[in-house]
């Protein structure tokens, strides 16, 4: 099932959580909604629930009107960051919950249900917690228990607000992944709330980066982490080194000979221009290589990781921060307190006044 | 736990040693005192003393008290405290200052007011004369004056309870299907449940023992509007000490079985109960 929202506008009080919100997410997709604590993401999930209600704004199911339906009969699987489990029930009585709380017309026999939760159990990999409380269980297993909980009624939509975020960094990583494994089994459409930039890079189809009640860009994961529309964005979704160029011509300038890069080159003057440049869009060498090399020491190198990490001081005074693979490094040879040159190679985001 | 465990043997067992005293004095002696000032003259006078009529109908009009004011409140309780902890609504703090007017002011004070409301020169007296009825200096006094102090109770006991555990459960329940009336019953009902059968011990607790409000509002009428701590006092006065002793038996005996009771149920459900902390604890 599809879900539009359009023109979504939600207040607490004097504090506008929503400001204007439109998004649609097609059906079988798998979307992030990623933002800093306070940016609505959140608030959106519920308002798609029904748990919330927008102030204005519309709400599409299917393309239908969805506003006037409650919660309970949007068929929305729903989990919850602290999962929410039932905690004087069961496993196995809190997934079979959403089965037998419905009407005595359309309720499962209960030898149906039976048979139902231990699929879903199987479907999680948690099939011999059945007996066991939710206190009984790690935080890990709690939350795909959750999950089969919200799976069990079978719904059309599936939304999860921080379904990782009170998991350690280990658990993390291995439920995303199986989350991702499993969205792409069951083809539900799925929204997913996250302020971690890694998850969202690495699970969504598409992601939604949200800011201060608005939505600053929808796009794939390759989109918005090489072509950020917003500063927000682009700082958001990793580091980058900040340098003040120039625009003239259709080209930017960091010093003498024109960079490569993407941003509204339209300007006819000369500008003065903020270019914005992630740390692996940098050669480094001993040896100064064309007009755009930055003279810079380097103060530290953090070899752990795929690539490797370096702090340098520029000679101008700033500090910069350059990634390069480990094969590059392992054949240059660098050493902490040695001057480089780094030279820009592509130019993430561009900004000057029009 | 494992705090206490590194304290010296030292502290710990003198702590325990003042609890362990401060219990002896304040609770065991006094039981013991009244149940022993009770059998001083034999079991055969004990129970004659029982047997009296007047104490008899004190022991149901008490037992009458509790049975309407418990549910009643039971009921207000839930309602209130739900209301309070899981919805934002003007006048919140206002009706949480209001719960605790009954603990705050004096018990003859609240018997007061029902005498000011309902007595013959009261705000409803000659209406109330007129039609025939008679509230005060009658057993219809005496509950209205038990509800009315008790009514703090259950609310109290399960406000915090309630905040304490969010409505992440609740509406977990309505996104699953489940219907208000279901979400309370199967969801709801079942986190509060402790904390609501303490709330029903204590408020059960007040409504047989209370004896400020119900003394003013009774009229002390033998055999009709005293209860059972206005008999003891009356006995008591007459220097009747096994009769009054006697009834006081009675009474702690009453409150002892609702201890009993609330043991037994945490026994039958010892392992959900024992979950249900855990989970908490977090």
């Amino acid at each position: 099932m599809s879900i539009e929202v359009k023109n979504i506008v939600k207040s607490f009080n004097s504090f506008k959580a929503l400001d204007d919100v439109s998004l649609k997410v097609d059906t079988g997709e798998l979307i992030a909604l990623l933002g800093p604590s306070g940016s609505g993401k959140t608030t959106l999930l519920r308002i798609i629930a029904g748990l919330e209600t927008a102030n204005s704004g519309e709400i599409l199911f299917h393309g239908k009107d969805a506003r006037d339906k409650k919660t309970k009969d949007r068929q929305v699987g729903f989990v919850f960051q602290h999962y929410a489990l039932f905690r004087h029930m069961t496993v196995f009585d809190n997934i079979a919950f959403g089965l037998r709380v419905q009407p005595a017309g359309i309720r499962p026999a209960e030898d149906k249900i039976k048979a139902k939760v231990k699929h879903l159990l199987e479907l999680v990999q948690l099939d011999w917690v059945g007996d066991r409380y939710p206190s009984q269980l790690s935080g890990g297993q709690r939350q795909r228990i959750a999950l089969a909980r919200a799976l069990a009624i079978e719904p059309k939509v599936l939304l999860l607000d921080e379904p990782f975020g009170s998991l350690d960094a280990q658990v993390r990583k291995e439920l995303r992944q199986w989350l991702r494994r499993f969205h792409d089994d069951l083809h539900i459409t799925s929204l997913f709330v996250t302020h971690d930039q890694e998850e969202a890079l690495e699970v969504a189809d598409r992601v939604v980066v949200m800011n201060k009640g608005t939505i600053e860009q929808i796009g794939t994961p390759q989109d918005v982490y090489h072509k950020p529309a917003s500063v927000f964005v682009l700082n958001f979704l990793g580091n980058v080194n900040l340098f003040h160029g120039r625009v003239i011509d259709g080209k930017m300038y960091l010093g003498e000979a024109p960079v490569d890069g993407r941003g509204d080159l339209s300007a006819t003057s000369i500008k003065s221009a903020n270019l914005y440049i992630r740390p692996h869009q940098f050669d480094i060498s001993r040896e100064s290589q064309g007009d755009n090399a930055i003279g810079a020491v380097i103060k530290y190198i953090n070899l752990a990781g795929s690539s490797v990490k370096f702090d340098l001081i520029a000679d101008s005074g700033n500090s910069l921060q350059v990634e390069i693979t480990q094969g590059e490094y392992s054949r240059l040879q660098l050493i902490k307190g040695e001057h480089v040159f780094v030279c820009p190679k592509d130019i993430t985001f561009c900004e000057y006044e029009i | 736990m494992s705090l206490a465990r590194t304290e010296s043997p030292i502290v710990r067992r003198s702590l325990i040693g003042i609890a362990l005293v401060y219990l002896g004095v304040f609770i065991f002696i006094p039981l013991f005192i009244v149940f022993s000032t009770a059998l001083q003259k034999g079991i055969v006078i004990y129970l004659n003393s029982l047997k009296d009529s007047d104490t008899i109908a004190a022991i149901q009009l008490t037992l009458l008290t509790a049975l309407i004011a418990v549910p009643l409140n039971l009921v207000f309780g839930v309602a209130a405290s739900w209301a309070i902890a899981k919805f934002d609504f003007h006048g919140k703090n206002f009706l949480l200052t209001l719960i605790d007017v009954p603990l705050s002011v004096s018990p003859v004070i609240s018997g007061l007011i029902f005498v000011l409301l309902f007595g013959l020169q009261g705000v409803f007296g000659p209406w109330l004369r007129d039609h025939g009825w008679k509230i005060i200096f009658a057993p219809t006094a005496i509950i209205l004056a038990t509800i009315f102090v008790t009514f703090p109770m259950v609310a109290r006991e399960l406000i915090p309870v309630m905040k304490a555990q969010g409505n992440d459960e609740e509406e977990a329940a309505i996104t699953l299907g489940a219907s208000g009336w279901k979400t309370f019953w199967y969801i709801t009902l079942p986190n509060i449940k402790w904390g609501l059968l303490y709330g029903v011990i204590l408020c059960n607790a007040r409504a047989m023992g209370e004896f400020g409000a119900v003394s003013v509002v009774s009229g002390h009428i033998r055999g009709l509007t005293n209860t059972l701590p206005l008999q003891i006092e009356i006995l008591y006065n007459e220097y009747n000490f096994t009769a009054a002793f006697a009834a006081a038996s009675l009474l702690a005996f009453l409150a002892l079985i609702t201890l009993l009771i609330k043991s037994l149920v945490e026994y039958r459900f010892r392992s959900e109960l024992k979950a249900v902390r855990k989970q908490g604890a977090h």
